[in-house]
């Protein structure tokens, strides 16, 4: 075996019941390298890191390292060979303080009990220093931002002595820029110091910057391996989606101008808890059949004008309009009555109840359309559902399955019917594709431009520009609170949205120097 | 504009104090309110007898906050009290018959006494080995080893109390009842219930052992995939549990004289209000054994106060669970003000 390959997977399969996660892939770590694992989801990705890192058990296959076999029933034993994994979702303990989280499991003693929490703050402290994250090792780790849990959880692998592997599953998913930048650093001294880096992201960008070769699955199996040095994004694209698929360009023939104006919003002003603005006095409005997308890097504001429409943030100042008619927004509830529906950001914390089947999940919301006196007419509700599947275009078996026999794009596409199912004039869609597949963004995006021809108005945030550029007529880019930019279909382009979004960071620097 | 915004945090760290201080503060008001009702209760006569029947509340609620902070429950708490008197009484009064030899065993007290407790402990461990071995709730596992416990306690002596468990000269197996008794003034239950405090308190927050259980409380899925043994830690508590039960059930037998099979009904309730009065979170990975003992003391002065105050024990039932949705009504106050503060002090940070 070449004496670079710190780790050799032979043959892995992983068979979970109904599907084969992973069929017969075999695969190469290279020391000192940034290895890059991509795929669409259920490409089996983060199947084969979890049996790499001892997470999961293979149903068939060997992994050798230094030319021994080995197998491992658990993290630990993992951790015991230098294999270290930094887990797609935080996996950290909100009751507990900093140095807990980095030190648990690996925690150091003095004599055989007593727990060495001097030794537990000093080394945190070195390590948060060198992530360039100081911050009190006291402090709970529920308190933190999303940002600074990424890096203690990222800081957890750090502390291992002998480290020859560190998974990374999507370790950037919720880092800002410089964040990333220290990251990447660090990345680069780790490989130098010989360790092996795999690297699972969707970004293609990041990935084209920080790896030294690519591996893509696709539906459980391998597909093509080369050195990034060799390719670029669209070869990444075509090998991962199997034909040359991109998002479907619009071309949307309307007088924008003609349209009448759906919704106005004025002034809109949310003031931060500790002083200072989440929104300041943002202004747009959404025309009939328009789809308005609010681009914003993370924090920019664009989820808290959905809580303000919405009716959760009662601290709001501002007003909406809708049909020319001042709101006056009291509850979720009296919102929805008035035509608006939500598709949250998480899914699954906010959109779905995974204990109900597809079909309930789809009626939730409007529900007591289908009563007479007070009771459920069946008949009426399954007709609505049946019809909803339809027009989304969910390929299912039996709408009494449960909706977690769904995959994640097939489960968005239910968040979205239910949401129209309520009949809304205005749908707002908060990251509608997060987290899903290319295969089902497409269709996910299908839907949308098909209730837009329709006649509902939709507003929609997405992180993605690619997606954002394709897919709206109009975009508004919101930076620090603060709307900075508003191009229609035809002007927009992914550097304009990208420089409007940092505007506000330079405003607000620039007001405080004086 | 600055100046405002520092009296303003001044003035909510002052009723955070006041909020975090506040199981102590109604404790205080408590006894100060019962010493104006009833003239008799301010003495250390009435301190003490109040202490002894903490001890049993603090005891046992001890247990539970630590079942509480792995994000369980045990309701075989009472029974297991009420099995393990019987137990003892029994081995005491009648010794233990082995039918097929026709003999009778008399066993010295420290036997009876490990015995006991080791019975405590199996029906902590079957509770343990269920709820992790076959993933049943712990609500329906204990509420089934409640009432297997019960049933055995009662099966034991066919319904009927041994009464007098002093035990004989002749036997070898005499001062059981010192365990009811008072040692320096002190009763013998305050003095267990500080040395299983102090255990318990240490292990939680100086051991590895501590930090992994309140890690399962917290998050299990993520306790596990950092290496830590969920399932064999959460039976360790559960045993725990049953462990300080059954010296509960001893030491009440031991203050009565006596065994009776229906000892303990209902002091899940006494336990689980002491931890939660203490600050324990009912959804795992927050409490403290500390909280827990005044939690105890605070139901231990309702209970004696107003029963010196002449109130009826149904009013009694009825304030005292008043108070302990009230306590946990502030409980969730303080913890979103908390939040709230972490992300004031974060937006200043920024």
């Amino acid at each position: 075996m070449d004496k670079n390959v710190v780790l050799h997977a032979e043959g892995m399969n992983k068979i979970y019941p109904g599907t084969k996660a992973l069929d017969n892939v075999s695969y190469d770590v290279l020391k000192g390298k940034v290895n890059v694992l991509i795929g669409e989801n259920g490409a089996g990705k983060s199947t084969l890191m979890k049996l790499i890192a001892g997470i999961e058990q293979p149903t068939s296959g060997k992994m050798y390292m230094d030319g021994e076999e080995v197998a491992f029933k658990d993290t630990t034993e993992a951790r015991a060979k230098g294999i270290g994994i930094i887990h797609q979702e935080l996996s950290l303990f909100p009751n507990l303080n900093v140095y807990q989280n980095i030190f648990m499991g690996r925690e150091q003693t003095t004599g055989r009990f007593k727990l060495d929490n001097k030794t537990h703050i000093a080394e945190t402290n070195r390590v948060l220093e060198k992530l360039e994250h100081v911050m009190d090792p006291q402090t709970l780790a529920g308190d933190l931002r999303v940002g600074q849990q990424q890096m203690i959880e990222i800081a957890r692998n750090f502390l291992q002595d002998d480290l020859k592997i560190l998974i990374m599953d999507e370790p950037t998913s919720s880092l800002s820029e410089q964040e990333v930048e220290v990251l990447f650093r660090l990345m680069r001294e780790f490989t130098e110091a010989g360790i092996a880096i795999v690297y699972i992201s969707h970004r293609l960008e990041e990935i084209m910057r920080i790896g030294d070769n690519v591996t893509i699955l696709r539906d459980g199996k391998y597909v093509a391996r080369a050195e990034v040095k060799d390719i670029d994004v669209p070869w990444i694209v075509q090998q991962m989606v199997g034909e040359g698929k991109s998002y479907p360009k619009k071309d949307r023939e309307i007088e924008w101008s003609k349209r009448e104006k759906v919704l106005e919003v004025k002034n809109l002003t949310l003031p931060k808890s500790g002083g200072g603005y989440l929104l300041d006095n943002v202004n747009f409005n959404l025309k009939r059949g328009e789809i308005l997308g609010i681009y914003g890097l993370m924090g920019a504001g664009r989820t808290e004008i959905f809580e303000c429409i919405m009716g959760l943030r009662p601290e709001h100042t501002g007003e909406i309009y809708k049909d020319g008619k001042l709101l006056e927004i009291k509850s979720l509830r009296g919102q929805i009555d008035n035509g608006f529906a939500i598709v949250p950001e998480d899914r699954q914390a906010e959109g779905l109840v995974q204990t109900l089947s597809i079909g309930k999940n789809i009626s939730l919301s409007s529900l007591e359309d289908y009563t007479k006196a007070g009771f459920i007419v069946k008949k009426k509700e399954d007709e609505q559902i049946d019809r909803q599947i339809k027009d989304i275009m969910i390929k299912v078996a039996d709408k009494d399955l449960p909706i977690l026999s769904l995959s994640g794009g097939n489960q968005q596409k239910v968040v979205i019917g239910k949401g129209i199912l309520t009949n809304p004039d205005i749908l707002l869609l908060d990251e509608p594709s997060r987290g899903i597949d290319i295969g089902a963004k497409t269709e996910v995006f299908d839907i949308i431009n098909q209730y837009a021809e329709r006649g509902v108005s939709i507003l929609v945030i997405s992180s993605e520009l690619k997606e954002i550029v394709s897919i709206a007529d109009r975009v508004i880019v919101l930076s620090n609170g603060v709307k900075t930019g508003e191009f229609v279909h035809e002007e927009v382009s992914e550097d304009q949205l990208v420089l409007s979004s940092y505007k506000g960071h330079g405003t607000k620097k620039s007001l405080k120097e004086n | 504009m600055g100046k405002n915004r520092v009296k303003k945090a001044g003035n909510t760290n002052w009723v955070m104090t006041l909020l975090k201080g506040r199981t102590l503060l109604i404790l205080a008001v408590l006894v100060i309110f019962f010493s104006f009702a009833s003239p008799n209760f301010f003495a250390v006569n009435t301190g003490l007898t109040i202490a002894k029947h903490v001890a049993l509340y603090g005891i046992m609620g001890i247990g539970m906050t630590y079942v509480i902070i792995t994000g369980g429950i045990d309701l075989s708490v009472g029974a297991v009290a009420g099995l393990s008197g019987m137990v003892a009484g029994g081995l005491i009064n009648e010794g233990l018959t082995i039918a097929p030899l026709g003999v009778t065993v008399y066993f010295g007290l420290p036997w009876i006494i490990l015995i006991s407790a080791a019975v405590g402990v199996l029906i902590g461990w079957l509770n343990g080995f269920i709820i992790t071995r076959f993933n049943v709730a712990p609500f329906i596992t204990t509420l089934g080893t409640m009432n297997i416990a019960r049933g055995l306690a009662n099966l034991r002596s066919n319904g009927a109390t041994f009464s007098n468990i002093v035990g004989k000269e002749a036997l070898g197996n005499t001062g059981f009842n010192y365990l009811g008794k008072s040692i320096f003034g002190i009763p013998a239950g305050v003095i267990i219930l500080v040395l299983i405090a102090i255990v318990a308190a240490c292990l939680l927050k100086y051991t590895p052992f501590g930090w992994h259980i309140l890690a399962i409380g917290g998050n299990a899925k993520a306790a596990k995939l950092s290496g830590i043994k969920v399932e064999k830690n959460t039976t360790l508590v559960y045993m725990f549990s049953g462990f300080c039960s059954a010296i509960v059930g001893m030491i009440s037998a031991a203050q009565l004289v006596a065994a009776h099979p229906a000892t303990g009904e209902g002091w899940e309730m006494n336990a689980i209000s002491a931890a939660v009065l203490g600050g324990t979170s009912m959804s795992g990975g927050i409490g403290s054994v500390g909280g827990t003992i005044i939690g105890a003391f605070i139901i231990g002065v309702i209970n004696d106060g107003m029963t010196m105050c002449g109130v009826s024990e149904f009013w009694q039932k009825v304030i005292k669970g008043i108070v302990v949705i009230a306590a946990v009504i502030v409980d969730q106050f303080q913890r979103n003000l908390q939040a709230k503060m972490a992300l004031q002090a974060r937006n200043e940070g920024k």
